[in-house]
């Protein structure tokens, strides 16, 4: 079964782009210096359109996440993680951990992450690894 | 809202819960629609207000005949109904409409004429938590529980034990899905869903409906049975995405919902009697009972642990056994308001003796939304 992918839309294409050139992409606001996610061309925090992106450090920690024990058949078959990681710049985000074993003993939260890029073709998913994992 | 200023005259569930393969998802409403009109002598003729979830409120006013001068469409998931109850007392306040008819029915596991869509690929749900193997509440809902155990130093027998006693109300309730007894040892042995929640720590997936009838006090007290008051109000709405709740730790539309309820009812929290949580997995009843302001920031789960909960204790809650073991049936708001009316009218299977308010908080989507209800069964 092919994998469920994203279909980027005019707000969020330069999201989809970095990660296909190997970046993650934020936004930040230019009055209130705010970063956030999911990518909008505003700041939800204080209104403002004077907004910018810019290349995040892709450094993050597990923030919390479970392990699907019935995974979506496009998934596999092996019980895999869905997690939430806090980024170094502070927003959150879903992904995946890769890289480790997808277990509690292997999964401790807060643990140091960064970001790599999952080849799907058109797209490029951000999915994150131990640091020195 | 202004307290006591309009009632619920009308309720009852579908004739059936459970498996029901020989219904579809609107003949569920209305099975559900006749059976809280008969239960206050009313037809639908005498229905000028129609709110619903789940369907469209124009199709369950043509499919049971009722030509309404109020519609109300609003629907957040399971909570849909609580804010339906709230915006029904402000429309009826306001003489937009006399006698509101609130109906839910979903066909949720035998899925006869049941709607479900995955979300666009465009959608930011589509694009930025769905490539992740995301299948539903099981895999999103949960997400947040892990976070909120390490904060309150909290462990996954603490998950199981919400099970354990909702159970135990479960076995008083006749109509009950699931009856039989419990240990925390069996609910950490049942089969892994999503780890850290096994299958007793999820809920029920289920086929049922249930309905109100509501209008003014004044008009209620002609009403065959005593009129369940309401006596307070909130919702609120946070985000549709589980990625991106504001603290993992607290649900603010929990937060906001609640006090507003409390402050337009009037009362403490030492004052209420009976509390309904919406209970879709283990941990939202420990989310609710700190976000409403029963227990600080990770008491909750002692407060569940030491029976404050259970029969015989002093806050007694999910008395119908809960979407844990009571029944689900994808939008289960409903069947916790139908417990507060059953339990302020002194007739419910695990009946609260004494009881003169009753809060129900119900949440939708997951951690998306959130409604709260004051209740009370005390004339103005």
């Amino acid at each position: 079964m092919d994998r469920v992918l994203p279909a980027p839309t005019p707000e969020t294409r330069h999201f989809w782009d970095g990660c296909k050139a190997g970046e993650l992409r934020l936004q930040r606001c230019a009055d209130c210096a705010e970063s956030y996610f999911p990518p909008r061309p505003f700041c939800p925090v204080c209104g403002s359109r004077q907004v910018e992106v810019y290349r995040a450090s892709g450094k993050a920690r597990l923030y919390s996440y479970i392990i699907n024990h019935r995974p979506r058949p496009d998934m596999g078959a092996a019980p895999h993680a869905i997690a939430v990681v806090e980024l170094a710049e502070g927003p959150r985000m879903m992904t995946n951990i890769v890289g480790c074993p997808q277990t509690p003993e292997a999964l401790v939260l807060d643990m140091p992450l960064e970001v790599t890029f999952q080849d799907h073709g058109e797209i490029a998913l951000p999915v994150f690894q131990p640091v020195n994992g | 809202m202004r307290p006591k200023t309009v009632a619920v005259v009308g309720a009852a569930e579908t004739t059936r819960l459970g498996r029901i393969p020989d219904m579809s998802a609107i003949g569920l409403h209305a099975d559900a629609a006749l059976n809280a009109l008969a239960d206050c002598g009313l037809t639908p003729s005498d229905i000028d207000g129609v709110a619903t979830a789940g369907e469209s409120p124009i199709e369950i006013a043509r499919y049971l005949g009722i030509t309404p001068t109020w519609a109300d469409s609003t629907s957040v998931g399971g909570c849909s109904f609580m804010l339906h109850v709230r915006h029904a007392a402000a429309a009826i306040n306001e003489g937009l409409c006399s006698t509101v008819l609130i109906t839910h029915g979903e066909s949720g596991h035998s899925r006869i004429g049941a709607r479900r869509g995955a979300p666009s690929p465009s959608s930011l749900q589509g694009q930025f938590e769905a490539p992740y193997g995301v299948t539903g509440p099981p895999t999103a809902f949960t997400i947040p529980a892990l976070r909120y155990l390490k904060t309150h130093k909290l462990s996954v027998e603490d998950l199981a034990w919400v099970s354990v006693i909702q159970r135990e109300w479960a076995a008083k309730n006749p109509r009950a899905s699931m009856k039989d007894p419990i240990t925390v040892a069996d609910v950490l042995a049942a089969p892994m869903i999503a780890w850290p929640f096994t299958r007793l720590m999820c809920c029920l997936v289920t086929d049922g409906g249930g309905a109100l009838v509501l209008t003014s006090a004044e008009r209620a007290r002609d009403f065959p049975r005593p009129p369940v008051y309401v006596l307070g109000t909130g919702e609120s709405v946070e985000t549709p995405w589980i990625s991106q709740m504001l603290d993992f730790n607290y649900s603010t539309a929990f937060r906001v919902s609640g006090a507003k309820a409390f402050a337009e009812a009037g009362i403490s929290h030492a004052d209420v009697d009976h509390l309904m949580i919406y209970d879709a997995f283990a941990h939202l009843p420990l989310y609710g009972l700190e976000d409403l302001g029963f227990c600080e920031p990770g008491e909750a789960a002692g407060f569940i642990r030491e029976r404050n909960t259970a029969p015989g204790g002093k806050l007694p809650l999910n008395t119908n056994g809960g979407g844990l073991s009571y029944m689900h049936s994808g939008m289960y708001g409903m069947y916790a308001l139908q417990e507060s009316v059953r339990q302020m009218r002194g007739l419910a299977p695990a009946q609260v003796p004494g009881a003169k308010i009753s809060v129900c908080h119900g949440v939708g989507g997951m951690f998306a939304a959130a409604g709260t209800i004051i209740f009370s069964n005390e004339a103005p």
